[in-house]
């Protein structure tokens, strides 16, 4: 090989090294960082056709509709836990220990982000709600919709805990 | 009548545009030297009627005229009359409006201020700006018509205008954001022109550079008024939430940014022509792209308006339409186009190179962390979004090798350096922004991180060399109080923009790595330290403003004993939307801000609070700042100004 060659060699196969290591790099921390969104139904009987179900401490965002009556406050703290539904009827509780947005209100949709802490309760780490009247989150509007008819069911395990 | 006049006006500016696209192109190329003169009154009168479109909306809005659909939902008789006129834009229909008026104003600015160009360049720029306008100006009366009436049964009051806009960040985001979205269509125009006409030269390089700058600048601090605003008025504290509306103006400022430095390449050397053409393509091909994501209601955001999908589907097509068609002419003619001049590896030519290709990759970051979730979406794999970590961990690893290549380029001699002249000075910049960064970080910064190190010591890195620069530059023939006297306006133009990103880079370094964020609650007498600083509750009392009432939360903040300030953090409750706000209390200093904000209501008289302590937070604004200020002294340097015969010679040439 002459110098001339050997030198464009070495260009070129450094450029794709540079390229591979760059688009495996991006593609690993776009994987870290995808968050799943799921509505109650879905986390509690699987998303998809092939039902998936998330594992336990997995980061995720959950949507759906406040149940009133549900939300409850600690007297000494800022921690507070409400439980979410949406058409399907399961219920997902929400712990979150912070302060809730302006437009939080029982009876209507919110967005929580955060990890799975048992199959039926997310630890939240940030809660969204709709910004105005006009303003939902779309994936909340859609797990909605037909929501006048539900009848919230609990497991066996959520009503012994709630007495 | 009068919203009848502006509907009208704003046909006739359709029509005047319509002409504009057509007649100083075809006169360009029959040479036709009446038609090409048309190019400049047509873009000037349409500037005049848009305007006056513009001037009958906004009338509509000071007068309360409730009879026009889009007055009627977005105002109302008790808001205050700067937020009547802000409210204009406020929405969809109102912000196209200012979108067409500043794009003709663009258009008028070109035709007026472009006296050295050969008369042919400007007809075809003109008209390539005249087509961008058809388009918007058939948007807005297809599918948006702003001056809709509500006729017969019109509403007593107006819905309001959504209380997170009533603020004068909101008075001044969109227009400064727009006239740099619509600013890179100057320079976009510049590039097909010379592409239609075959001529990619120096010249053009030459004539769209303070242009490009102009958007830039525009830009720049439009996206810093946005995160600003963000900052004080949405309550979180955040002044950067990776929201896919932000992406879409923070794209083509990353293109854009891009695009000013390989054109200085361009214009000086020769090289990278059609890489400079691309990126002018790429950057306003952006800012559509942003348009079409902020406006299909694709995206949801508090930016998103109310959404159609016949509007959707215009933008698109017409997006479509400008960046195949763009794409297409450069394809065809870009073979055409040869860099003659000739580089070494180690040369200033290289170091840009770096710079936009860098640039280029935090682009494509930013692109796929914004449209992943979209496509995901649409081809049925559920829903996701894109945590901000992965922005974070991307833009750290990318701002590494561009901030070490930032501060040795201004060194580095176009066309060939030999790298043992550049040892001395850079070991000495080198140990000078260690020591300052050990400094810097014992004075400032409560606990050592690696991140800080690192963006501290990248922020010194840069400004030293740059410093260093300058010093050299001006001690190079003469001595130094001299040399400092006879320095360019583009020399202090790039010193100052380096700088200034310098000072951006060390204010996300330590607003990200020292913030304290306390949620917490309080009654009345409570209090609640941390560093160095007390924050005592004192109580909340009832507030009424004019469309608004709520409560008003004060602390006092002491340190150490001694009174520091007082904090008063609003909650108001907005009568017309039904709608609860928060109003942040801050206390701004250059090394930290106190940051308030009042939560909800708890049982027995307590009150759940925010409160921040934000190290150097003024600095990320106050950096973007002088980064423009930067722009500003590019535009001013003299070879822009001077309007002597021997500038047209050349350009001609």
């Amino acid at each position: 090989m002459n110098p001339r060659r050997k030198k464009r060699l070495t260009i070129i196969l450094s450029l794709v090294i540079g390229l591979g290591s760059a688009v495996g790099l991006t593609l690993f921390a776009l994987s870290q960082n995808i968050d799943l969104f799921y509505t109650p139904t879905e986390l509690v009987q699987g998303k998809g056709k092939d039902k998936r179900l998330p594992e336990v401490g997995d980061r995720l965002r959950i949507g759906g509709m406040v149940v009133p009556g549900t939300v409850s406050r600690d007297s000494q703290s800022l921690r507070v836990s409400f439980d979410l539904v949406d058409a399907g009827g399961p219920i997902v509780t929400v712990e979150y220990d912070g302060i809730l947005p302006d437009l939080f209100r029982e009876g209507q949709g919110i967005v929580a982000m955060g990890t799975l802490k048992d199959a039926t309760t997310v630890v939240a780490s940030e809660v969204l709600a709709k910004h105005d009247e006009e303003y939902m989150p779309a994936e909340v509007a859609e797990s909605l919709k037909g929501m006048k008819h539900f009848k919230p069911e609990y497991t066996d395990e959520q009503l012994k805990g709630q007495h | 009548m009068i919203p009848e006049l502006g509907q009208f006006t704003l046909i006739i500016a359709l029509g005047l545009s319509v002409l504009l696209s057509i007649y100083p192109l075809w006169g360009a190329h029959i040479g036709h030297s009446g038609m090409m003169n048309s190019a400049k009154t047509l873009a000037v009168t349409q500037f005049l009627f848009v305007g006056l479109s513009f001037a009958c909306l906004t009338y509509a809005f000071i007068v309360n005229d409730f009879t026009v659909a889009y007055v009627a939902s977005h105002s109302n008789s008790e808001l205050p009359l700067q937020y009547r006129i802000s409210a204009v834009w406020g929405s969809h229909e109102g912000s196209l409006l200012l979108w067409v008026l500043i794009l003709a104003g663009w258009t008028a600015a070109v035709a007026l201020l472009s006296k050295q160009l050969p008369l042919e360049s400007v007809a075809r720029v003109l008209a390539v700006m005249g087509m961008l306008g058809v388009g918007f100006y058939l948007f807005i009366v297809i599918t948006s018509n702003p001056f809709e009436r509500t006729l017969p049964y019109f509403p007593v009051d107006g819905r309001d205008l959504n209380p997170l806009l009533q603020d004068i960040g909101l008075i001044l985001h969109p227009p400064m954001l727009y006239m740099g979205y619509v600013g890179f269509s100057v320079a976009f125009a510049f590039a097909i022109a010379s592409l239609m006409a075959g001529q990619l030269d120096s010249a053009w390089a030459r004539w769209s550079r303070p242009w490009t700058m102009a958007a830039w600048i525009f830009l720049t601090i439009g996206i810093a008024l946005g995160s600003w605003w963000a900052y004080y008025e949405l309550g979180w504290g955040g002044w950067w939430f990776w929201d896919p509306v932000e992406n879409a103006s923070f794209m083509p400022w990353l293109a854009g940014t891009a695009l000013i430095h390989s054109l200085a390449v361009t214009e000086k050397r020769g090289v990278f022509k059609s890489w400079t053409v691309l990126l002018a393509l790429s950057a306003f091909s952006l800012s559509l792209l942003g348009t079409f994501l902020v406006r299909s209601g694709v995206l949801v955001s508090v930016h998103a308006f109310a959404s159609d999908p016949e509007r959707g589907l215009f933008i698109l097509a017409f997006l479509i339409l400008v960046i195949g068609g763009s794409l297409l002419l450069f394809a065809i003619k870009a073979s055409a186009v040869k860099s003659n001049g000739r580089y070494q590896l180690f040369s200033r030519e290289t170091f840009l190179l770096g710079n936009n290709i860098l640039l280029i990759a935090a682009l494509i970051v930013v692109l796929l962390g914004t449209l992943l979730p979209l496509v995901h979406k649409e081809i049925g794999l559920g829903s996701i979004s894109i945590g901000e970590p992965f922005f974070n961990k991307m833009f750290t690893l990318l701002i590494v090798p561009f901030m070490l290549m930032l501060g040795v380029g201004p060194l580095v001699r176009w066309k060939k350096q030999h790298a043992d002249d550049l040892l001395k000075p850079l070991l000495l910049s080198l140990v000078i922004s260690v020591l300052l960064c050990v400094a810097f970080l014992s004075l400032f910064a409560p606990s050592i991180t690696w991140l800080a190190i690192l963006g501290v010591f990248l922020g010194c890195w840069v400004s030293v060399s740059t410093a260093q620069e300058t010093w050299l530059r001006a001690t190079h023939r003469n001595a130094f109080v001299v040399g400092i006297r006879k320095l360019s306006l583009s020399h202090w133009a790039m010193a100052l923009g380096h700088l200034g990103f310098a000072i951006c880079v060390i204010g996300i370094t330590m607003t990200q790595n020292f913030s304290i964020e306390k949620d917490v609650r309080m009654v009345p007498g409570d209090s609640i330290q941390f560093q160095d600083y007390e924050f005592q509750f004192e109580g909340v009392s009832p507030l009424k403003g004019p469309n608004f009432d709520g409560h008003t939360g004060v602390l006092q903040v002491y340190k150490g004993g001694q009174y520091v300030t007082e904090l008063a953090a609003e909650k108001r409750f907005y009568r017309v939307q039904r709608n609860v706000m928060t109003e942040a209390a801050i206390d701004a200093g250059i090394t930290r801000d106190l940051y308030a904000a009042l939560g909800e209501q708890l049982d027995d008289g307590a009150w759940a609070l925010r409160i921040y302590y934000k190290p150097f937070i003024r600095w990320i604004w106050g950096g973007a700042l002088i980064m423009s200020l930067g722009g500003l002294l590019a535009m001013l340097d003299k070879r822009y100004r001077v309007r002597r015969r021997p500038v047209r010679k050349e350009a001609i040439a």
